[in-house]
C-alpha cells in the first residue's frame, strides 16, 4: 500500500461527498445517471465477493474461503446482522481449513 | 420536541456494530502491507467502508495503485448521491456542511432517511455519522495494532473481506435490477480475471450498472399487490 493511494483516495472520496452535499445542494442529477449510480454497490461488491472468494492473483482457486463465504451468504440472506455474517464467514473458513489440513 | 431517544439508541447500536467491521479493516490493511499509520489515515480521511475494503483488497491481491484507486472511487461515487439527499437535511454555515460531508456514508444516510420528522433526520444523521466515525477509527487502530502479530489465514480472516462484502451487498440485491447488476458484475469479473491485470476485473464489472440506463418499467400488478 502506498501513501499516494491513501491520499488520492482520501481526496477523491471527500470530493464525492462534498459535491453532493455542498456543491450541487438540492439539485437533481439526470434520472438515468442516478439509476446507474444506485446499482454501483450491487455490481462492484458482487464482483469483489467472487474475486476474493474464488481467485488468487489471476488464477481460479477453490479453497476453505468458498465454504466460509457460502455460510456468510446464507446468514445475510436470512437478514442476520453484519457482525454475525462476518464472524460466521471467518469461523467456517478457519474450521474448514483446519479440518482440511488435518486430513 | 419529538422524542429523540429511540433515534439515538438505534444510531449508537449501529455505530458499535460497524466498529467491529473496522477491526477487520485494520487487520486487513496491515496484512496487505500497509503501515498502522496508513490504515488509520484511510479510516480517518477516506471514511467510506466499501471503498477502503475494495482498495485494500486489490492491493492485497497484488494490483496496481491505479487499479485499486479506480474501483474504490467508483464505490465512493455513490456518496455524491447520498450527499444530494442529505443536502435537504443538513443546513447551516458552510463550515458545518463541510464537516457533515465527511460523515456522508451508507449508514448515516440510511438512518436519516428512515426518519419521518426533519428534526429526527438531522439528529439521526449526526448521531449515526459521529458514532460510526468514532467506532470505525478506534477499531481500525486496534485491528492494525494486532494485525501483524496474528496469522490471518489460520483464523480465517482472509474470508472476512468477502463475508463483509456479502453483508454490504445483500440489501442491494433485493430489487430485480440490483440482482441483475450483481450477477452481471460477478460474471464479468470472473470472465476477465485470467486476462486482465489484478484489480481491473473490478473496474470492468462496473459496466454492469448500465442495466440502470433504460427507465424502469412499471411493476406488474402481482408485484404491487399488498
Amino acid at each position: 500500500m502506498t501513501w499516494t493511494l491513501v491520499l488520492l483516495l482520501a481526496g477523491g472520496a471527500y470530493l464525492c461527498k462534498v459535491v453532493g452535499l455542498v456543491v450541487l445542494g438540492a439539485r437533481h442529477l439526470p434520472p438515468a445517471l442516478e439509476r446507474c449510480l444506485a446499482l454501483v454497490p450491487a455490481a462492484l461488491l458482487s464482483a469483489l465477493i467472487v474475486r476474493d472468494t474464488f481467485t488468487a492473483g489471476q488464477e481460479f482457486v477453490l479453497d476453505a474461503r468458498a465454504a466460509g463465504v457460502a455460510a456468510a451468504a446464507l446468514a445475510a440472506w436470512r437478514r442476520a446482522p453484519m457482525v454475525v455474517v462476518i464472524l460466521l464467514g471467518v469461523a467456517v473458513t478457519a474450521m474448514v481449513r483446519r479440518v482440511a489440513a488435518a486430513g | 420536541m419529538p422524542d429523540r431517544a429511540p433515534v439515538v439508541a438505534a444510531a449508537l447500536g449501529l455505530g458499535a456494530a460497524v466498529g467491529a467491521f473496522g477491526f477487520v479493516f485494520g487487520v486487513g490493511a496491515v496484512s496487505a502491507g500497509g503501515s498502522v499509520a496508513q490504515a488509520c489515515a484511510m479510516s480517518l480521511l477516506v471514511f467510506t467502508g466499501a471503498s477502503q475494503f475494495s482498495a485494500v483488497s486489490v492491493v492485497a491481491a497484488g494490483g496496481t495503485t491505479s487499479a485499486a484507486l479506480g474501483g474504490a472511487m467508483l464505490l465512493a461515487a455513490r456518496n455524491a448521491v447520498y450527499g444530494l439527499a442529505m443536502s435537504r437535511v443538513i443546513r447551516g454555515p458552510l463550515v458545518r456542511r463541510l464537516a457533515a460531508a465527511q460523515l456522508v456514508i451508507d449508514e448515516s444516510t440510511a438512518m436519516a432517511l428512515a426518519q419521518e420528522e426533519p428534526e429526527h433526520r438531522r439528529v439521526a444523521f449526526w448521531t449515526t455519522g459521529l458514532t460510526v466515525f468514532a467506532c470505525w477509527n478506534a477499531a481500525t487502530l486496534a485491528g492494525a495494532l494486532v494485525g501483524t502479530s496474528i496469522d490471518p489465514a489460520a483464523l480465517g480472516l482472509d474470508a472476512a473481506f468477502p463475508a463483509g462484502f456479502v453483508a454490504m451487498v445483500a440489501p442491494h440485491l433485493r430489487t430485480r435490477r440490483g440482482l441483475v447488476a450483481g450477477v452481471l458484475g460477478a460474471t464479468i469479473c470472473l470472465l476477465t480475471v485470467p486476462w486482465t491485470p489484478i484489480g481491473v476485473p473490478i473496474l470492468c464489472a462496473g459496466t454492469a450498472v448500465l442495466v440502470g440506463l433504460p427507465p424502469e418499467r412499471p411493476d406488474r400488478p402481482r408485484d404491487i399487490r399488498q
